[in-house]
């Protein structure tokens, strides 16, 4: 599957395209297949997203999981300081990253 | 320390002032990403693999309490309570939002602080020795040379678009503490009698670096006297920005530059040029040196100061032993505060150790402390009788490790934790290395570690003892062994052992390098001499059989 | 923005700091200068030697310095070889040409900006009056702060 992330011009907040929107969170990132590109382009001519691109990922029941690990890195956050990830209370969570 | 007059202070708000105009201007659309990135990196402020991420100018490292605290007091109003100190003397905050920096920019100025040119293609944060005004060695404090090189360089028309960074880093002792010959251009103070009367000057080495084709810089120049050393630096800047490459970012530096056209070629230019420039009036007159080198004259140590120190507490002693160096003063001490607790994060502070730091230095060190390229906090002007209780201060925030120049004492980049340039992570590897040598340090001695988590090597794997390079291999983190480099007076770059690790893997073969170092070792050689007496082949032999 | 100097709908917008009148003779390349002793008028590229005009400076009234892509500043140098060696003529900088870089480049010495896209008039006076103070001498009149210190 395709994903289509990048960041929210203001906060700087890793974000990812829903289908109808952005959100913080990779397990709503929708498949965007081969259109893709002209939803980048829509997006960050509207200027909500920066420096989007595209990615490969693979389904998976707990939501999309990107097929790098960098970018399983920042959907969920530094894999050395649980706190700042955003599901600190998750002890799976460096698991589905590494 | 400098202290900013009428002038300097304008500049650092009109600076703000600037940025908060390109920052409106980009959210509001006016300005697109690719006009805005230049000028943002030239205020520090990069897009990272989380968020943006400033880095804060500590110009050669030099900051007194009230700078620190209100580093403590950014990290908790606009970060998650806790910095990185860089590997050229910077801080970074990791977690920061755009619509806040100029904000942060502003709180800065108050405080003679900013973010000028720690990114982007110009000429960076001018390091130096930490030990500066502190050491026994150096023939004068480089640092008042550094600050008129900072204010030669700041918004210089001519050089904010190079075709790469470029970085300076001025030392004043034969004993290398700053890794100058690893730079673009480094500079070292030395006394030579001229026609002037006066007699400081610099060597002046150009052309070193790290990254994809690390390189030592040779010397161009024997002697520039201090009067004439901007006009100099001109020279040399115009030729690499003219002559430098633009077509290729790893082949842009001015290492390139002087490998390609050779350094022969290249100082020719430069005499050239400096003929060319010599009239144009770039130097400052004797007198704005002398006048900036009188905020550096140092604090008045008291003479009858104590030299004893009582060694009967075997934790203080072996920390005194390892992270404390002597001082030009009788009675006083340098004290290096270690970042790097066994399996912690090198290099990061939290808000409150930051406060700490800064209220040990106003207490103990005349206010004063250093950033150094190892991650590390010096307080360079400590009484001897007070050490004790600086140590007991440090242990109880987890500031005391005493690993100083030893195996824990690991340089690291954030890696790919947190950096969008990075192939593979480098502080769970640096975690995993301390933990592993934990109780080991002191027998295996000075040994300095450095993980870059990418070919940038921003950890300056290629400087280390033992260095370790993270690349990616077909998508998965795997680690490159290096050995024998060197940041100091002894400037070597490290080899590559042969076929790379996963990270389990690598920590293995580095404990296999040790046993084989400790095995061959003769009376008081480091690892490093060990290596540099037999060779790779031994130690190659031990990791892969 | 406007077009101060009335140059019709089509021409090129410039931005101007000079009290004489534009020059009207097409900039030519640095090789037909060369082969025209007459020509006043030459456009350097970015990679273009400007101490090639060192001979020609008496008669040379307007020098076009391409910048090809903002990031690209070989321009500013090529102005301040030019400004140093005593070249009075009009200086452009043309291209990818922004705002933001109008205050450096004002300070090597350009005198006029034919960017490829329009400027935001405000933005760019902003932006040309907003330092008061300059760390080093450039080709501008700025006084660099050590010598206001020092007289």
């Amino acid at each position: 599957m395709k994903l289509l992330t990048g960041n929210d011009l203001a906060t700087g907040d890793v974000i990812w395209w829903t289908g109808s929107g952005w959100s913080r969170h990779v397990a709503e990132a929708a498949d965007v297949g081969e259109g893709g590109e002209a939803i980048l382009q829509a997006e960050e001519g509207a200027r909500r997203v920066n420096v989007p691109y595209l990615l490969d990922a693979v389904p998976t029941p707990e939501g999309p999981r990107p097929a790098h690990i960098k970018d399983r890195i920042r959907a969920a956050g530094p894999t050395v300081r649980a706190d700042l990830t955003l599901t600190p209370a998750d002890p799976q969570a460096g698991s589905w990253v590494i | 320390m400098y202290r900013y007059d009428e002038y300097d202070q304008a500049i650092v708000d009109a600076r703000v002032d600037e940025f908060r105009d390109q920052v409106t201007r980009r959210l509001s659309g006016a300005m697109t990403e690719d006009q805005f990135k230049p000028l943002r990196l030239m205020n520090g402020l990069y897009l990272q693999l989380h968020a943006y991420m400033l880095r804060i100018a500590v110009p050669y490292g030099t900051l007194d309490s009230r700078q620190m605290r209100l580093l403590a007091h950014i990290a908790r109003k606009y970060d998650r309570g806790y910095g990185h100190f860089t590997t050229r003397q910077n801080i970074q905050f990791n977690w920061i939002r755009l619509s806040d920096a100029p904000d942060i920019l502003a709180e800065l100025a108050t405080a003679q602080m900013h973010a000028i040119q720690t990114s982007g293609n110009c000429i960076r944060n001018i390091s130096s020795d930490q030990f500066a005004g502190a050491a026994a060695d150096e023939v004068a404090d480089p640092r008042p040379v550094a600050e008129l090189i900072r204010q030669w360089s700041t918004f210089h028309p001519e050089f904010s678009y190079l075709p790469r960074k470029f970085k300076i880093a001025v030392i004043a002792a034969d004993e290398d503490r700053a890794a100058m010959r690893l730079h673009d251009i480094g500079l070292k103070l030395v006394r030579r009698p001229n026609e002037q009367g006066g007699d400081l000057g610099a060597e002046v080495y150009v052309g070193g670096g790290m990254g994809r084709t690390p390189m030592i810089a040779p010397l161009i120049k024997d002697f520039v006297p201090l009067g004439e050393l901007m006009g100099y630096l001109e020279a040399a800047l115009r030729v690499y920005n003219r002559y430098g490459r633009r077509d290729n970012i790893y082949k842009a530096r001015i290492k390139i530059l002087l490998h390609e056209i050779g350094a022969d070629a290249y100082r020719e230019q430069v005499e050239a040029e400096w003929v060319a420039v010599r009239d144009q009036g770039i130097d400052p007159p004797a007198a704005e040196l002398e006048r900036i080198a009188a905020m550096f004259a140092g604090p008045a140590f008291d003479p009858a100061a104590p030299d004893a120190v009582d060694r009967s507490d075997p934790d203080f002693a072996v920390w005194l032993d390892q992270n404390v160096r002597a001082h030009k003063a009788p009675g006083h001490a340098i004290v290096t505060i270690s970042l790097k607790p066994v399996g912690g994060i090198p290099g990061d502070a939290t808000a409150d150790q930051i406060d700490l730091m800064a209220d040990l230095a106003q207490a103990h060190s005349f206010d004063e402390l250093r950033v150094t390229h190892a991650q590390n906090i010096v307080l360079p002007h400590v009484r001897k009788d007070a050490l004790y209780g600086v140590w007991q201060a440090l242990r109880d925030a987890g500031l005391a490790e005493p690993n100083l120049d030893l195996i824990g004492d690991i340089i690291a980049c954030p890696g790919l934790d947190y950096c969008s340039l990075a192939n593979a992570r480098s502080i769970p590897l640096a975690q995993k290395i301390s933990r592993r040598f934990a109780g080991r340090e002191r027998e295996l001695g000075e040994l300095k570690l450095k993980i870059s988590g990418c070919i940038n090597a921003c950890g300056h794997h290629h400087a280390g003892h033992i260095g370790i390079l993270g690349v990616d291999r077909k998508g998965t983190e795997n680690y490159q062994l290096l050995l024998g480099g060197s940041g100091a007076e002894d400037v070597s770059l490290g080899k590559i052992t042969g076929p790379g690790f996963d990270e389990d893997g690598v920590v293995d073969a580095i404990a296999r390098v040790t046993d084989r170092y400790l095995a061959e070792r003769t009376s008081g050689e480091r690892f490093l001499d060990t290596y540099r007496r037999l060779g790779m082949a031994p130690f190659k032999e031990a990791i892969y059989g | 923005m406007a077009d101060p100097d009335g140059n019709g709908a089509d021409a090129p917008t410039l931005l101007r700091f000079r009290d004489d009148d534009a020059h009207d003779e097409p900039a030519v390349t640095l090789d037909a200068f060369a082969a025209q002793p007459d020509a006043t008028a030459v456009r350097l590229e970015a990679g273009d030697d400007a101490r090639a005009l060192l001979p020609a400076l008496a008669r040379l009234q307007l020098v076009e310095v391409s910048f090809p892509s903002f990031r690209d500043g070989r321009g500013y140098s090529a102005a301040a070889v030019l400004r140093e060696a005593g070249y009075r003529g009009e200086l452009r900088a043309a291209g990818d040409v922004l705002v933001d870089q109008l205050p450096l480049m004002r300070r090597v010495g350009f005198d006029s900006f034919a960017p490829e896209a329009p400027l935001d008039a405000e933005a760019a006076r902003r932006a040309l009056d907003r330092y008061d103070h300059r760390y080093q001498p450039a080709a501008d009149a700025a006084v660099p702060v050590w010598r206001r210190r020092h007289g």
